[in-house]
């Protein structure tokens, strides 16, 4: 069973529907008693860093959240702004990431008449770094969709799975090299390349 | 520079997609949910739904509709139409999209995308604007459909907008919506130079040369394309289509 958190921010439905297409269980839930049961964790999230974390503390998740992900190591998977939440800090807030990836978060910043529009939003590839079992099998040209305004900084290359390219290279996947992941596009978004992903992740 | 996304725009009326010339003369095109089964096997880049008549009729958005569209597209899905307040939007990000488009509403309630933009990120609001050039060339803003006119210029009140905390603007050319004639580079342009946020153009595609034009002269970080997606070719019958994505490629490197 894969538990999708509901900590009331974020497409929910959208994850769920995908992973009902390729056929692994799940469930959308805010219940700490049923969280602490879960055997996946999936952390979903569009929004404001300070927002999400605020949420997090006050519902008492963090704690239970670092336990799983932590002692008992069951895989997670954060996406979009579910990555940034596993870093130690936003350029976005002021209050401490969970912080299970040694990465920071930093603000897409061009020049002013760059034709660079923030956020970076659309369809764009991604360049595997290190190979890992969460990118195993792609389709041919793979391309993932993308909305944010903020990306990972990870601080070595070893927790890096994958960089993409806008007006520089940024960590779109990232890792802590075990069992906690954290992808910067909607897989659930992203056709069939998202869906091998999320599948990969359900069979981990 | 990312490839500029090309978002096949469906209208909706009550429970069926149509497709409109100059928003009026409507053609039944199909039932909505097999259109958005081609589309989804087609790897279109994003989905636009517009109830075209919901702000006219007062209807509130057909949820259930909406969630079967969502259970079928694995892609960023928009909607507009009819969206007065916040739980509305709200009701429509539960069933599955990441996007509301805001027209009508905007300026009738100007609290409204402020509102939506603090609790869903200025990511999810796409803010909408019809023009039509008046008989001396000047562009009018109309809402409602096209029926009512503001006292607005375009090109402030897109500004408004992305004030208010609109992430994306869309800007749609009633004289060229369905007219396979090309979009109006010259609007689009001036969007896409006074604003920061993307500018989708929307109205008068007809082939892909259209769509780089928008993109290479007009400025358009996405495309918004209706009866070239939906027709086998102008004048005949329905074939729900979309660009082989080399040739779009092709064409929107094109300088």
């Amino acid at each position: 069973m894969i538990t999708i958190v509901d900590y009331g921010m974020g497409n929910l439905a959208s994850v769920q529907n995908m992973f009902k297409r390729i056929g692994a269980a799940c469930e959308i839930t805010g219940e700490l008693d049923k969280i602490s049961k879960a055997q996946k964790i999936l952390l979903p999230g569009v929004g404001a860093f300070d927002a999400a974390i605020s949420r997090i503390d006050s519902i008492g998740l963090r704690s239970l959240l670092s336990q799983k992900a932590l002692q008992e190591k069951v895989p997670v998977l954060g996406i979009c702004l579910g990555l940034q939440l596993l870093t130690y800090s936003s350029e976005e807030g002021q209050l401490p990431g969970l912080g299970w990836i040694p990465a920071k978060v930093l603000k897409f910043r061009f020049e002013t008449g760059s034709k660079l529009k923030v956020p970076h939003m659309g369809w764009n590839e991604i360049h595997i770094v290190h190979p890992n079992k969460l990118v195993e099998n792609l389709p041919e040209e793979p391309r993932f969709y993308f909305v944010h305004s903020y990306y990972a900084k990870a601080e070595d290359d070893k927790y890096v799975i994958a960089r993409t390219n806008y007006g520089h290279d940024f960590d779109s996947i990232i890792t802590n090299g075990d069992n906690i992941f954290g992808a910067q596009f909607h897989p659930e978004k992203s056709h069939k390349f998202g869906m091998k992903i999320l599948e990969n992740f359900a069979s981990l | 520079m990312i490839p500029a996304r090309v978002i096949p725009c469906l209208s909706l009326v009550g429970d069926s997609l149509v497709k409109t010339v100059k928003f009026d003369n409507y053609s039944y095109i199909g039932d909505p949910i097999n259109t958005v089964r081609i589309f989804n096997e087609l790897e279109v880049d994003e989905l636009c739904f517009l109830d075209i008549r919901a702000s006219v009729n007062n209807t509130p958005p057909n949820l259930d509709l909406l969630k079967q569209i969502a259970d079928e597209c694995f892609m960023p899905l928009s909607y507009g139409g009819g969206i007065k307040d916040f739980e509305t939007a709200q009701a429509i990000f539960s069933a599955g999209f990441e996007k509301v488009v805001i027209n009508t509403a905007a300026y009738r309630n100007p609290r409204l995308i402020p509102q939506l933009a603090a609790t869903f990120g200025s990511q999810a609001i796409i803010g909408s604007i019809d023009v039509k050039k008046n008989i001396w060339g000047k562009y009018v803003v109309y809402i409602n459909d096209g029926t009512e006119k503001i006292a607005k210029d375009a090109v402030e009140w897109a500004k408004e907008m992305q004030l208010m905390g609109a992430g994306e603007l869309m800007i749609t050319s009633i004289d060229k919506d369905g007219t396979w004639t090309g979009y109006d580079l010259d609007i689009t342009s001036k969007l896409a130079n006074a604003l920061d946020i993307p500018v989708i153009a929307n109205g008068g595609a007809g082939n892909v040369a259209h769509i780089g034009e928008a993109v290479n002269k007009g400025q358009a970080s996405a495309v918004s394309v209706g009866s070239m997606v939906v027709y086998q070719k102008k004048g005949m019958g329905v074939l729900v289509n979309f660009p082989d994505r080399k040739t779009l490629e092709r064409e929107l490197a094109r300088k």
